[in-house]
Formats: C-alpha cells, sequence, structure tokens
C-alpha cells in the first residue's frame, strides 16, 4: 500500500486585480510508497513547491486529496516534517532549542526533547553547537539544523522545498551526501523538491519531471543505482545516462517557460 | 574626509560619541553667544548661566523635585495604561485578520483626534485632577501604540510560522510562541517611540488646571516673564526624555540580543 497518496490534486490561484487566474497544477496524481527517496524536479515556476505545499498542508488544493496513511491530510501536522529553502530557525531560540521546538509543542518532557535534539544535532555534524545562535551559524549548518529539527519529530514523510537552494555549490554537494546518508540509515519517506539535475539523480530512488506551467507529472523515473551511494557514483556511466535523459526532458519544458514569458 | 560621507557607511566606532556631543557642544555655543553677546534681550531668552541658576534657584527654593516627579508619574501612568490596553489588543490585530477588519478603521480615525482637544472634555468628565492628566496621555498614546503593534505583529515572516506549524504547533502556539518573540523586539521599539511622544502631552495637559508638574511650573514662570525658569524646565524634559530613552534601548538591547543589528 502507498504511504502517501496524491490523487487529482489542482490548484489554481485566483487572479488579482482583474488579472486572469493562474492554473499552478494540472491534476496530479503521485503515489509514494514507504521508504521512497521521491525528487521533483521542473524547471522554476512549474508548481512543484505548490504540489509540496499541498503535501505539507500549507496550501489547500483546489481539487483532490492527499491521503497520509489512509487518512486525509487537511492541514499541517507533525507527521509531514518540511526544510524550506528560505533559512527559518526561529532567531530568538538557540540551535538546540529550536530542535526541541516540534517536540516542545506537542508535550514531550524538557528531559526527553534535550536527548532526542543532541541525538539528531549530532547525526547533522552539530555537536558543539547546541548553544549557539541561528545568527552565528552559516547557512549550511542553519539547513541543517532545520533538517534535525524536522527529524526530531520523526515525521512519516520528509518535505523538503530546494532545501540547499541557496548554499554554494561546494556546501550543497555535502549538503546531499548527509541527507542521503541519513536515509540510508533511517530510510524515511522522502519528497524533495529541487531544478537541480544531478541532486535530483544523486538522491533519489524515483526522479519525478514536472512540465512547464501548469504543472503536470511528465515522467516518473526509477534510479536505479546502488546503495550506500558515494559522490563517487556522479562520475559513473550509469549516472550519465540519466542525467543524458532527464537534461532532454528538462530542457524542452524550460525552453517553454521561457517562450511562456517571452 | 571623502571616505565619510559614502551614503549608508557607518561611521568609526570613536568618532560617533565625539560627533553626538559636538552637536550638543555647537549648540549651547550658539545660545551662549546669542544671549552673552547681547544679540536678544535676556527677557526673551535667558543665557546659558543664567537659566542653570534659575534651575538651581527652582530646586532649592520653590521644590521643582515634586514637579517634576509629578510629571514623572503622569506620564508613565498614563502610557503604562495605554500599553496595558494597547498591547494586547494590537497582537490580536496583527495575528487575526478579522480582528483587524473590525479595529483599524476607527483606531486609524482615532490616531488622528489630538490628545489636547480632549483636554476640555476630560476636564467635564474627570475635573482637573491626576486623573484627567493621565486620561490625556492615554488618549494620545494608545491609538498609536495599537496600530503600530497590530503592524509589526502582522508582517511577521510568515515562513517562520509555516514552519512552526509544520513541525505541530497549534494556532495558540505560533501566536505565543512564533508571532510574540518575532515581534517582541520591533514592539519594544515601538514603545520607546510612543513614550517619546507622552512626553509631548504632558506638558500640554499641564498647561490647564494644573497645580503641579513642570507644565505648570512653566505657566507660572510665563506670569513672572522668567524665560531662565520657562527654558530650564523645557531643558529637564529633554534631559529626562534622553535618559529614559538610553534606559529603554539598554534595555531592548539586553532583553533581546538575537535582534541586534536588524
Amino acid at each position: 500500500m502507498s504511504r502517501l497518496s496524491i490523487r487529482g490534486i489542482e490548484k489554481t490561484f485566483p487572479g488579482r486585480r482583474r488579472a486572469a487566474p493562474t492554473r499552478a497544477l494540472e491534476p496530479t496524481d503521485l503515489e509514494v510508497r514507504d521508504n521512497d527517496f521521491i525528487t521533483i524536479l521542473g524547471p522554476s515556476g512549474c508548481g512543484k513547491s505548490t504540489l509540496l505545499r499541498v503535501v505539507a498542508g500549507l496550501e489547500t488544493p483546489t481539487a483532490g486529496t492527499v491521503t497520509l496513511d489512509g487518512r486525509p491530510v487537511t492541514r499541517p501536522g507533525p507527521d509531514r516534517g518540511m526544510v524550506f529553502q528560505s533559512y527559518t530557525l526561529f532567531p530568538w531560540l538557540s540551535v538546540r532549542d529550536n530542535v526541541c521546538f516540534g517536540l516542545r509543542e506537542r508535550g514531550v518532557p524538557r528531559a526527553e526533547q534535550l536527548a532526542i535534539a543532541d541525538r539528531y544535532l549530532a547525526q547533522v555534524g552539530l555537536k558543539g553547537f547546541e548553544n549557539h545562535q541561528p545568527s552565528q551559524l552559516s547557512g549550511g549548518m542553519q539547513q541543517r539544523t532545520a533538517l534535525a529539527r524536522a527529524l526530531a519529530n520523526d515525521p512519516g514523510v520528509l518535505l523538503l522545498d530546494e532545501p540547499f537552494g541557496a548554499l554554494d555549490h561546494q556546501t550543497r554537494e555535502l549538503m546531499q551526501e548527509l541527507l542521503l546518508g541519513i536515509w540510508e540509515q533511517h530510510r524515511k519517506t522522502v519528497l524533495f523538491v529541487t531544478h537541480d539535475i544531478d541532486e535530483a539523480i544523486f538522491m533519489a530512488s524515483r526522479v519525478v519531471v514536472m512540465s512547464a506551467r501548469p504543472g503536470r507529472i511528465k515522467c516518473d523515473i526509477a534510479i536505479d543505482l546502488p546503495h550506500p551511494r558515494s559522490y563517487k557514483v556522479k562520475t559513473s556511466a550509469a549516472f550519465a545516462a540519466y542525467k543524458e535523459r532527464l537534461t532532454e526532458e528538462i530542457r524542452v519544458e524550460t525552453i517553454k517557460t521561457l517562450n511562456m514569458e517571452a | 574626509m571623502d571616505g565619510l560621507f559614502a551614503p549608508l557607511k557607518p561611521v568609526p566606532p570613536g568618532l560617533r560619541p565625539v560627533l553626538g556631543i559636538l552637536c550638543f557642544v555647537l549648540f549651547f555655543l550658539g545660545w551662549g553667544i546669542v544671549t552673552y553677546g547681547g544679540f536678544v534681550q535676556p527677557l526673551f531668552l535667558a543665557s546659558p548661566g543664567e537659566t542653570l541658576l534659575k534651575g538651581g534657584e527652582l530646586f532649592v527654593e520653590y521644590g521643582f523635585a515634586g514637579d517634576v516627579l509629578v510629571t514623572v508619574w503622569r506620564v508613565f501612568a498614563g502610557f503604562a495604561l495605554a500599553a496595558l490596553l494597547a498591547v494586547p489588543l494590537g497582537i490580536l490585530m496583527g495575528a487575526f485578520k478579522p480582528v483587524e477588519a473590525f479595529f483599524s478603521g476607527f483606531v486609524s480615525f482615532a490616531r488622528y483626534l489630538p490628545a489636547s482637544a480632549f483636554i476640555p472634555l476630560l476636564i467635564l468628565w474627570a475635573g482637573v485632577g491626576e486623573l484627567q492628566k493621565i486620561l490625556v496621555i492615554f488618549i494620545g498614546s494608545v491609538f498609536q501604540i495599537v496600530i503600530m503593534i497590530a503592524v509589526i505583529v502582522g508582517s511577521v515572516r510568515t515562513d517562520l510560522v509555516e514552519a512552526a506549524y509544520t513541525l505541530g504547533a497549534s494556532r495558540r502556539g505560533v501566536v505565543l510562541r512564533v508571532l510574540l518573540p518575532a515581534a517582541a523586539p520591533q514592539m519594544a521599539e515601538s514603545l520607546r517611540l510612543v513614550l517619546g511622544w507622552a512626553w509631548t502631552y504632558v506638558i500640554v495637559a499641564e498647561l490647564v488646571g494644573a497645580s503641579a508638574g513642570i507644565g505648570h511650573m512653566i505657566i507660572e514662570a510665563q506670569r513672572f516673564l522668567d524665560t531662565g525658569q520657562m527654558i530650564f524646565g523645557i531643558f529637564i524634559i529633554g534631559m529626562i526624555g534622553l535618559i529614559t530613552d538610553v534606559l529603554f534601548q539598554a534595555a531592548n538591547a539586553r532583553l533581546f540580543p538575537w535582534a541586534k543589528g536588524r
């Protein structure tokens, strides 16, 4: 059975000031199995973030349903942890208290909160930074903290909306390895939105390609690369073959997007 | 010299206090030149020395310390009363848009009513005692605080709110543990501003029907054409304002260290 089931989700944003309404998502179906690591790849403005936000419960779909373990999703909840592209650590809380935030909201006893927070902080390589303020951290460290914060709730599904998009290339590659390592260990179900083809292939068990706006799922490709994956897989022939195919798929859509804007 | 005047370029740390003090020095210098130089008659503008002398006289012979205390008490009582009502209302308006829709029109209207215009009415309602003075401050401050707090709370970053929801925060949790701490530094800053305005209302209130206070002293001094006393009274208000402002700023910096430099 599917863990997460997206059925007929469509989203139209109402037009403002007599402008025509914007159709962000065509009716979209996606079945996500337990332990899937799905990357959603698409040109910017294709509605991939909208789809993720609908799953998170932050956006209400115009039509369709999302169910998680058979229960319909109507609002955000700790069963779907999310990491955003923007830095969303609470600046008034220490790194540790940021990770404790969700646990505290759910009424977990303080001693247990601290134990869980420190465990996940160690896992994302931030041992020793527990008492730092977010403003003292680099972008990569902030996103690692945000990842630990989402993981601390032990969510059924982890939603990541271009979480490494604002980071420099080298940091970004290390973050991908870190996330992949965590997934290989915990086997979380992950939905990861990106527009970076290498990133999409490297971490995914399936890459879902979305078309230009209005977004719909254009193809769904299983990535059959062995685990554990190291960064070296990026130079393998199999990786290159996936990259060649996805580059073609994305290129067509990007050209469509450009022509739409022209 | 050329390097100092590039737009938005910070001033070297050592130079900052020097420039600030220089402004005061020039002010007193100019004042001294026009008075001691005989450019204006002493009747219209007392010299710095004369003002200081009159000030000493006021404290020693006329119990001016009592007047100062009375005025300070009125300002803080009226301001505290206004903040007590306006801060919670402003928070509700900022957080809940229907509350804002209900109040914002009326508050915007009331904000433009000059507090001094209420003095005759307030005398009718509350007499010429302490209550009337405090109510003038209250009316002058309360609507300003409401609007400012509402705007500040309403402009808290939505991605922080969304992050909190995905971590399992309830609506109540979002208000208490995201909106409030996120808005707190700016709320304190706006209170500091309004406290400054409250000082302008108290003197107006004390010019009419008062038997004590700095404003009352200034009116008395006018009867005797004692410009020294009048100027000293005004000067004292400025000094108290400066001191409370510095204390307020120091308290804000201490309470919200994470907000510095924003």
